[in-house]
């Protein structure tokens, strides 16, 4: 699968909405991501970033055209194949959406318990070590309601890894972090594309990442406007 | 708590977690389905009543076979009967006696003013064995004209009155117009026509009911004899006796009885609408807390859907939310409704009590309410894309 790439977008369509109050929101949008790339979506509010993303990410249903995820086509996929995907896929929202009642370890074990009850003391270790990773090894048994706005969100980035994703959707997951802890986050997940192969789309409106990332994709009204490869000095 | 649920799920307890989380919506929630509870009990439990105080009657007696007048519904309803019935019942193979059963109600005026109806059985004396112990000792003792057995449960006597009885000094006290020796007690308490129960032999029976006559009792007891099955007997009589007559076993009757004032008597047709509505209310309460809260998860939902996470993940913790909340809820609810039931028992005077088969079945019902409503209200998450979710 190595030669196959992650994502592939043809012909994409997308509109909300029913009858008169239909509206489309993403025209005819073609996009291939390379695998273990970091991507940037970019535009103004309103132009479609987090409906493509969401698209892309198997949490809407496709309308028209073709998402190619994984190899595998999301145009028709049924739920089993949905829930199966999701799980080779990390999230990182806006909104931390981290469960209340559960502690930081509680609640990136729930993204390790999806792939099976496996030994409970090694995946509590494993949700420690991506808590550590992240600053958060103080923090390990708080509740969301104890921690601040960016300690909440780097827990729902460990949870989001924590599960060794294929591909990592990101919906502004720096907005809440300061400059440092966003750049931890950002280098976090360009050294999970080079040493796994992670593949990262992210959204957002931060100009303090755009030097790290490989690509730059901006939308429009639906459409994409420009697409930048991004080079690095050696 | 949380720890035995993780070993038991093998996986994290969210539902508890989330109930426990948030303590005030905890006891609001179990406050809810308690109530629900409470709701359903109150009406079982005094439709419970009607039906005791039914068959009760039915219970003192050891007899095997009830006849009556075929337009007879209850034991103190329709014509009477021919005597001379249970005269051809002893021609049919298999029935050992028939003994005639006289029911009137008579007013006792107490002594301290108040009035209460006694439902008085008029019986041959000299067929005790026709009752069940420990009446038919002292049905012997009937023999002599006026005496009677007195209900100690009757509702609205003074304790004291009575209490002498039992140490051999009779109570003596007036009703349509004779005196009346009370020597013997029973312990029967009110029903919804009448207050307590009287037992005499037949001879005083017809002298309080100067209008009731020897040739015509109310119903006829008939037994059979040992080894024979009653049921057999009872197609024999059919047989051999007219149309007119209804014959049933006695536990048949009884039970006949009781289908007939459940369902065809204005009371117990209004107590069964009270378990209907109270069973529906309670439902709509269930339904009510499990749809809440998962309408306040459904962003935590969305996420968990988003990560991978099935259907059958999130039913799972809504039953077992349902679960604790069925479990931890009935607990106040039975113990709340034993008290109300020990509070309509003094009140009423009728038998409203806590069965052990109602509790169980309240406690089921309540598991399956709270498991339905959670699956339904899962349904809104089966559908949605997780990202209209958020």
């Amino acid at each position: 699968m190595g030669n196959v790439s992650p994502i592939a977008v043809q012909g994409l369509n997308h509109w909300f909405g029913s009858a008169e109050a239909r509206k489309q929101a993403i025209w005819d949008v073609n996009l291939e991501v390379a695998r273990g790339s970091l991507t940037i979506l970019m535009g103004p509010s309103g132009s479609g970033k987090t409906t493509l993303l969401t698209l892309m990410g198997c949490l809407r249903e496709v309308q028209d055209g073709s998402v190619r995820l994984l190899g595998e086509e999301l145009n028709g996929a049924n739920e089993a194949q949905s829930v199966a995907l999701r799980r080779r896929l990390g999230f990182i929202f806006q909104a931390h959406n981290l469960h209340e009642s559960l502690t930081a370890t509680e609640n990136v074990l729930m993204g390790l318990e999806v792939h099976g009850r496996g030994n409970r003391n090694r995946q509590r270790a494993a949700a420690h070590h991506a808590l550590e990773l992240f600053g958060l090894g103080d923090r390990l048994d708080y509740l969301p309601a104890n921690l601040s706005g960016g300690q909440k969100q780097r827990v729902a980035v460990a949870r989001a890894l924590a599960g060794n994703p294929e591909v990592v959707f990101a919906d502004e997951p720096t907005a809440a972090l300061d400059k440092d802890s966003g750049r931890i986050v950002v280098e976090t997940l360009k050294a999970l594309g080079k040493e796994r192969g992670t593949t990262t789309i992210m959204v957002t409106h931060d100009n303090r990442i755009l030097e790290l990332s490989d690509r730059i994709v901006t939308l429009e009204d639906g459409r994409i406007v420009k697409d930048q490869q991004v080079s690095h000095q050696p | 708590m949380t720890w035995i649920l993780a070993k038991l799920f093998g996986r994290l307890p969210i539902g508890w977690m989330q109930l426990s989380h948030n303590r005030s919506r905890l006891f609001a929630a179990l406050a809810g389905v308690a109530f629900a509870n409470v709701l359903v009990f109150v009406q079982l439990g005094i439709l419970g009543a009607l039906n005791g105080t039914i068959t009760a009657p039915y219970a003192l007696f050891r007899a095997d076979i009830l006849m009556s007048s075929s337009d007879a519904n209850t034991l103190t309803d329709g014509s009477n009967i021919a005597r001379v019935r249970g005269f051809e019942a002893l021609g049919v193979a298999g029935v050992r006696d028939a003994t005639p059963l006289w029911i009137g109600n008579i007013e006792w005026l107490q002594q301290n003013g108040s009035t209460s109806t006694l439902q008085t059985f008029g019986l041959d004396p000299e067929r005790p064995e026709i009752f069940q112990p420990p009446l038919d000792e002292t049905v012997g003792r009937l023999q002599l004209e006026g005496t009677v057995l007195i209900d100690t449960a009757t509702r609205g006597v003074s304790s004291g009155d009575l209490a002498g009885i039992e140490q051999g000094s009779a109570y003596r006290f007036e009703a349509n117009g004779r005196t009346l020796s009370a020597i013997g007690t029973l312990s029967m308490g009110g029903g919804f026509s009448a207050d307590g129960t009287l037992i005499a032999s037949d001879q005083t029976f017809l002298r309080l009911f100067p209008n009731r006559s020897a040739a015509a009792p109310n119903h006829i007891l008939i037994t059979v004899e040992d080894g024979i099955d009653p049921h057999v007997v009872v197609e024999r009589l059919r047989m051999a006796l007219p149309e007119t007559v209804k014959i049933d076993t006695l536990l048949g009757a009884a039970e006949a009885d009781q289908q007939y004032q459940t369902t065809e008597r204005p009371t117990g047709i209004i107590f069964g609408f009270g378990v209907l509505i109270g069973v529906l209310v309670g439902l709509v309460i269930v339904y009510q807390i499990l749809s809440t809260d998962v309408a306040d998860h459904l962003s935590e939902y969305a996420t968990f859907k988003a990560m991978g996470y099935g259907q059958p993940f999130f039913l799972g913790i809504v039953f077992e939310e349902a679960i604790i909340l069925a479990f931890l809820g009935f607990v106040p609810g039975v113990v709340i409704s034993a008290l109300i039931y020990n509070g309509l028992s003094a009140a009423t005077g009728l038998p409203v009590e806590m069965e052990l088969s109602r509790a169980f079945s309240v406690f089921l019902g309540t598991l399956l309410a709270c498991a339905i409503s959670g699956a339904i209200a899962t349904r809104r998450l089966a559908g949605a894309d997780p990202a209209d979710l958020f």
